[in-house]
């Protein structure tokens, strides 16, 4: 390795001592403090048994019923209360769901100027022929970016829980007992017959979900959520073998990535173009054509790029903690 | 149709009962997929097919398998073969053990 900067020349530099800083190796009270290794824990025979009588002895005082009444009543009142507390919630529900307005009717409070402005000048205005795919994904799109990255952020919390640390390498005790790996494939000739004629029908499906959001029941998440257990399934009858040759841990970052930035960009022409009243030039199209109402069809196939990994993600993380 | 609808709203309260009452956890999973299902079907007839969609292929689908697997990383399923004896499992640990 070549270094631009000699040791001494580096040690005088802002970053050295801003590493020092980080690090804990420089105080601005003490100077240079001293970094020791912390030793890992070794127990002896003696805190061992210690530790042991000293559990023991939790149980044997606590968690005698006989002898310890706070433990037995408290046990009881817990049962009861339980009990009281569901069916009180239930009640609670109950009478609030009895409060509510009948369903579809005409003079509920529901229908006031805003459902009726969307539904009269809704396509229109999108040119989508699904007024709720117009309405998630254009009267009301923040709300759904918004939602995309409560998924991405539900991915990175798996990952963060669920993930095994590459450091303690592959072969670690830990990642081979979350690695199922080895089970596979299972050859299992009903399961693969059948995923072999459903996985294709599965992720067509999917994709007709997704495009034609605007065009009839469906969208973004639904279309995304099929594709993604259509993954689901292809991974269980062939392994992960067949699936990671075009999808991993890079495939999912850049695609989630990608998705959600080019959600973020068309969303924010839209709306730079709608509070400065200027004219966006995006046609809008005949409304019941594929290529029609604007940015929706761009974002619906967005929103279920990322839900689509997301999902797949979840299973292998759950799985075995890493792609 | 009155009479369907009605059918299909018992059969969630029954679900959503015997989900808890049950002993089994995969037989809680298993009644918490149909109930996804019969909550879809009343979408359908509530007249919104999007969220039916949604709810068949989430509700159903992939929350029910997150389910399932988090039943077998905490040993919840049981195989026939696995409860025969310890044995099995200590030899089968030994091998993950020394990474064979």
């Amino acid at each position: 390795m070549s270094r631009k900067k000699s040791e001494q020349e580096y040690e005088q530099t802002l970053s050295f001592r801003l590493r020092q800083w980080l690090d804990g190796t420089k105080d601005p009270f003490l100077d240079t403090v001293e970094m020791k290794p912390q030793r890992p824990y070794q127990e002896t025979h003696e805190s061992a048994l210690q530790r042991k009588a000293e559990k023991e002895r939790v149980i044997e005082t606590v968690f005698d019923e006989e002898h310890n009444a706070e433990l037995r009543i408290f046990k009881k009142i817990y049962r009861v209360f339980s009990v009281i507390f569901c069916i009180s919630l239930v009640l609670v529900l109950l009478t609030g769901v009895s409060g509510l307005p009948p369903f579809g009717q005409a003079s509920n409070p529901v229908n006031n100027e805003v459902p009726e402005r969307y539904i009269e000048s809704g396509l229109q205005e999108t040119g989508a022929v699904n007024i709720v795919t117009g309405m998630i994904l254009d009267y009301r799109a923040f709300d759904t970016l918004g939602e995309s990255h409560v998924l991405f952020i539900a991915t990175c919390t798996v990952l963060i829980l669920l993930r095994i640390d590459k450091k303690k390498g592959r072969n670690s005790m830990e990642s081979l007992q979350a690695d199922d790996r080895s089970h596979e494939p299972k050859n299992d000739v009903i399961l693969q017959t059948s995923a072999r004629f459903l996985v294709p029908l599965i992720v067509i499906f999917g994709i007709y979900v997704i495009l034609c959001g605007h065009l009839g029941p469906g969208g973004g998440f639904s279309g995304g959520a099929v594709i993604g257990a259509g993954l689901i399934l292809y991974l269980n009858a062939f392994g992960f073998a067949r699936t990671e040759r075009f999808f991993t841990a890079k495939t999912y970052k850049w695609m989630s990535f990608g998705a959600l930035a080019c959600y973020a960009l068309a969303k924010s022409y839209s709306f730079y173009t709608g509070a400065n009243e200027i004219h966006s030039v995006i046609p809008l199209g005949t409304p019941g054509a594929i290529l029609s109402s604007g940015l929706i069809l761009l974002l619906n196939i967005c929103v279920g790029i990322v839900v689509a990994g997301t999902m797949y993600t979840f299973y292998v993380m759950f799985r075995k903690g890493g792609y | 149709m009155e009479a369907f609808r009605f059918i299909l709203l018992a059969f969630l309260v029954v679900c959503a009962v015997s989900v808890s009452l049950s002993k089994d956890l995969l037989n809680s999973i298993l009644i918490y997929m149909s109930y996804s299902l019969v909550a879809s079907v009343i979408w359908i007839l509530l007249e919104s097919p999007d969220l039916a969609i949604t709810e068949a292929a989430v509700g159903a689908g992939i929350t029910s398998v997150l389910f399932f697997i988090t039943l077998k990383k905490i040993h919840a399923i049981m195989k026939k073969d696995e409860s025969e004896g310890e044995e099995e499992r200590t030899d089968e640990q030994k091998k993950i053990g020394t990474g064979v």
